[in-house]
């Protein structure tokens, strides 16, 4: 697939003498010696990641390690000291300050961490900003303003100036502005870290809901791991200017790539990252409903399990049957129908583990994880639901 | 006891004195042009002044101090210019308004603009603060000589002296107002696209506003501070009558005319104040 954003080699040194800087660092020194030689400070120090169409892209890091540099350098808020950023496979490092504006105009916007709200203007006016400064006419401007402010939720409030309103509806004000361009890519430049808890994980599940109809390019900062894990397609984890791991929520922690990260992962409550697919297997031991209880029993000897799930010739899950009733039926010749039961729990692939605890406290069967069409994935037996939660 | 060497001797005053003379003999027509234009504007607003019947300016006076302060200053500031009115001293008020808002309007074209010039570019900012230091130590008489002699006797020297006195204020609260501007919104605006010049005016000038009025305020307050000053050149006014009273010994007249320029300086400081606070009401929850 090809990249929508492709950073390669990015290099970010904030001083008065970035070269001499940037030529300690291609000679390998790290961000201190620079530091203590240069005076120079390094930002971003040969930063590479592609991000594709349509994904949440989380930058995850503390404060300091240079991932708010990052999202700046790819509006050229921040002007990188070396390295290429391709969009749409245009290097826009390259762009002169006409080609900047424009693009800033038509496809990227940017969501700040204290808003960064007009405060002498109207929620309206806030929204309708970068319409205005695109030279939409007046009347589209309000048109489409609308239809964004409706879009956060914030219908009714379209008069009231920001500092009348709560941190939350104020970022919600942020999102609608940037939104209002139709940009292709959205940066989020740690855009719910100024929010209590309880607003924030509101958010999150609403810029969830949102990308879902949208399908923008979404570049999200944060310091916090729980949110990078819960937004993220794909997380990429910075320290000291360098991004030291990158893959999927589930990746990263299977297999931490050192110590730092696998630091930050013992923090993360799991049951909330891993799904129902990351654990179930692809059930082996299955009966088909032309089979009679015998075959059932026999399958379930050979696998040592007390149940087995029943499907038809399309794989759809009809039942399970018990080792109990399986023999009951071989003695008094019923047929597999007559002793399915249906007092098991299913489940989506995409369930997070902690959603099935309950379930599987409550079951002396496994969990069947079937799609919307009935048919059986895989099952999840209670052993491994535990052993995801170490 | 010890004095400084008689053989170390400069004169600094005398080159200066150079510069002055070169400039009044080669630069005539230049300020001949400045004189007339001064003059000309400051009788427009004088004459449009005392063309507006009293009644109706003490009116607006009320009704803009009940919009912007309150209800009781409002009537109190009507009371203040009747008072005035009715010592016989309104003509001297419209000249001594004149002469201020002109000095006040011009200060003001010069300030904003070399503030912002300050607040953009480190290297203008440490040309203009030494000198603003300078304008606001140096004893106001000492420049009234050259303004006498660049532009004669009369208001226009007094507005020009009164500029020099009055700018500071507006150059160093318009340069702070501008750096205030919180970061982020500059950078959102960047975020969009806007041109530099378009975000100074839709963004910067706009946030900064409040503060640059409390600087316009302070400008209009010591330019009415100069009103007796700038009257030894010829500025008529209620300066003068400040002056001549000094002159006579005369209580009563000195007193009267005394008043009066405390009663204007309230009102107008309560006004430009009231009006920077009803757009500083957006401005108060920033984080």
């Amino acid at each position: 697939m090809e990249a929508k954003i492709k950073v390669d080699g990015l290099v970010q040194i904030f001083g008065n003498k970035p070269q001499s800087a940037l030529r300690r660092l291609r000679k390998g020194k790290n961000k201190d010696e620079i530091l203590k030689e240069t005076g120079q400070t390094v930002g971003v120090s040969d930063v590479s990641f592609d991000v594709y169409d349509g994904e949440i892209f989380v930058i995850m890091g503390l404060s300091g390690s240079g991932k708010s540099s990052v999202i700046r350098c790819l509006n050229l808020l921040n002007k990188p000291t070396a390295g290429d950023i391709y969009i749409d496979g245009e290097n826009i490092v390259k762009y002169d300050k006409k080609q900047i504006r424009k693009m800033r105009q038509n496809k990227i916007a940017m969501v700040f961490q204290h808003f960064g709200l007009l405060t002498h203007k109207t929620v309206l006016e806030n929204v309708e900003y970068g319409l205005g400064v695109r030279g939409v006419d007046p009347e589209e401007r309000r048109k489409i303003a609308l239809e964004n402010i409706e879009t956060v939720g914030l219908s009714g409030w379209e008069e009231m100036y920001p500092n009348e309103l709560s941190g939350g509806m104020q970022q919600r004000v942020g999102l609608a502005r940037a939104l209002a361009n139709d940009p292709d890519i959205l940066l989020m430049d740690e855009p719910f870290s100024a929010l209590d808890p309880l607003i924030r994980r509101e958010m999150q599940m609403e810029l969830l809901g949102l990308q879902s109809k949208l399908q923008k390019t979404i570049i999200f900062i944060t310091h916090d791991i729980n949110e990078a894990f819960k937004l993220g397609d794909r997380v990429a984890v910075m320290k000291d200017a360098k991004i030291v791991q990158i893959g999927t929520p589930e990746e990263i922690i299977e297999s931490p790539s050192n110590e730092y990260i696998e630091d930050f992962v013992k923090d993360i409550d799991r049951t909330k990252i891993i799904q129902a697919k990351n654990i179930m297997t692809k059930s082996t031991a299955l009966v088909s409903l032309k089979d009679g209880p015998s075959v059932a029993v026999k399958e379930m000897r050979a696998n040592g399990i007390a149940s087995v799930f029943v499907v038809d010739k399309g794989m759809k899950l009809q039942g399970i049957v018990t080792i109990e009733d399986a023999i009951a039926a071989i003695k008094e010749k019923k047929k597999l129908e007559d002793i399915l039961r249906d007092d098991y729990f299913t489940t989506s692939k995409e369930e997070y583990v902690q959603e099935l605890i309950e379930d599987a406290s409550e079951t002396k069967y496994p969990i069947a994880v079937t799609d919307e069409d009935n048919k059986l994935l895989g099952v999840i037996v209670r052993s491994s639901i535990l052993s995801g939660l170490i | 006891m010890s004095n400084f060497p008689d053989i170390i001797q400069f004169n600094l005053g005398v080159y200066v004195n150079n510069i002055v003379e070169w400039l009044v003999a080669n630069g005539e027509s230049v300020f001949d042009a400045i004189t007339r234009g001064t003059l000309s504007f400051l009788l427009a607003i004088q004459n449009f002044i005392m063309w507006i019947p009293w009644y109706i300016i003490i009116l607006a006076v009320v009704l803009l101090g009940i919009y912007v302060c309150s209800w009781k200053s409002g009537v109190m500031y009507g009371v203040m210019l009747f008072i005035i009115g009715g010592m016989g001293l309104w003509e001297e008020m419209a000249i001594t308004l004149a002469i201020v808002i002109t000095s006040v309007l011009i200060s003001v074209v010069i300030g904003v603009t070399l503030g912002i010039l300050a607040a953009y570019s480190k290297r203008a900012s440490s040309f203009i603060n030494p000198l603003l230091d300078a304008m606001q130590t140096m004893p106001s008489f000492v420049y009234l000589i050259p303004a006498v002699m660049f532009f004669g006797l009369g208001m226009v020297p007094a507005v020009f002296a009164t500029i020099i006195y009055a700018t500071p204020p507006a150059i160093r609260l318009t340069t702070l107002a501008i750096r205030e501007v919180s970061e982020e919104m500059i950078e959102a605006a960047h975020s969009f696209g806007s041109p530099s010049w378009k975000i100074l005016m839709q963004v910067e000038l706009p946030q900064a506003f409040p503060t640059i009025m409390t600087g316009i305020n302070q400008t209009t307050m010591m330019a009415m501070a100069m009103v007796v000053t700038s009257s030894m050149i010829g500025a008529k006014g209620l300066g003068l009558n400040v002056l001549t009273s000094i002159n006579r010994l005369d209580v009563a007249m000195g007193f009267e005319a005394g008043i009066s320029i405390v009663f204007l300086a309230v009102i107008i400081d309560r006004l430009t104040q009231g009006v920077a606070n009803k757009f500083n009401y957006h401005n108060e929850s920033v984080e």
